[in-house]
């Protein structure tokens, strides 16, 4: 069992001289660097807010906010980094609007370190997500990621699903290494848990027919590291 | 490696970034404990299925429309002036 590979965004350097001529008013370098960054920060906007009308607005109100503020940028971190961060500000923004009755924040969501300990053990059925169809797939992954809540989604968004590195999600969020660390061993092994409702092997049949295993299964299982040397 | 230890080591060892001597020990850790390389096997795949899973994607028509959006505000912002964002 080996490492994850990252998905790569484009070479820095490039990104740097289109920064620099933008900074000198050249619009054109600024529209590459939208062209070259509109889907990951939409993916992430729409990963946050779980809203398509807000993640459109985010990607505008982020580029804007970023072309605007183009001669503060100190060119210090990647530029990709410090519009995540702009993007990741205004979603979380949306969300407050939309959710008024919650605080909003990357720093709630602090429970003891034991919430997400494995306690669902059972082995998954040999590539789970062709039991389903594509758009069943795109439903069951959307609603199980929507489940998490936003502190430990938008850890895992940016770690897993756009590749930034731990720093860099740490440098995004304003958030130290060990916590994006902690957030994201938690978020990975929430959704783990939540997914294998979905793609448990089944005892009968291949398990497309079958009601996903509810929520509440517990095995007792969780590895303690005690006795099981 | 306990169990316990293997969890706190799962999320740098599914990253590559483990030293050699603490990714031997889980990685013998796992040879045997069978809850444990479940675990770790269904967390890689869960981390897979999200990032090949194109959820969101952005449609091309609508890419297009904000881009053309996004550009005349800014044009319009710079004849504002900075103060304007």
């Amino acid at each position: 069992m080996g490492a994850i590979q990252n998905k790569i965004v484009g070479p820095v350097s490039e990104e740097l001289s289109l920064v620099q001529a933008a900074k000198r008013g050249d619009d054109s370098a600024f529209e590459e660097l939208v062209r070259r960054y509109d889907r990951n920060v939409f993916r992430i906007a729409q990963h946050i807010t779980q809203n398509r009308e807000d993640a459109e607005d985010v990607v505008q109100e982020a580029f804007l906010k970023a072309y605007g503020n183009l001669q503060q940028f100190q060119e210090q971190s990647k530029f990709y980094t410090w519009l995540v961060r702009i993007a990741v500000n205004e979603a979380l923004m949306k969300l407050r609007r939309r959710k008024p009755e919650r605080t909003v924040s990357l720093d709630e969501d602090i429970k003891t370190e034991d919430d997400s300990l494995p306690r669902e053990i059972a082995d998954w059925s040999p590539n789970p997500e062709q039991q389903y169809t594509q758009a069943e797939l795109r439903e069951i992954l959307s609603k199980t990621i929507q489940g998490l809540p936003p502190g430990f989604r938008t850890v895992f968004v940016l770690r897993d699903v756009e590749g930034l590195s731990t720093e860099e999600t740490a440098a995004a969020l304003e958030l130290s290494v060990p916590a994006v660390k902690s957030r994201l061993l938690r978020a990975r092994l929430q959704l783990r848990e939540r997914l294998g409702r979905y793609f448990q092997r089944r005892e009968n049949g291949d398990g497309k027919n079958g009601e996903p295993k509810g929520a509440e299964v517990k095995t007792g299982d969780a590895p303690s590291g005690d006795g099981n040397q | 490696m306990k169990c316990s230890e293997f969890l706190t080591e799962l999320t740098s060892y599914l990253d590559g970034v483990l030293d050699e001597k603490t990714k031997a020990e889980l990685e013998n850790h796992l040879s045997w404990c069978h809850n444990c390389y479940v675990v770790c096997d269904t967390t890689k795949k869960t981390i897979e299925i999200y990032r090949d899973s194109q959820l969101y994607e952005l449609p091309e028509d609508l890419r297009g429309r904000l881009r053309s959006a996004i550009m005349t505000k800014c044009q319009q912002h710079k004849k504002r002036g900075p103060q304007s964002v």
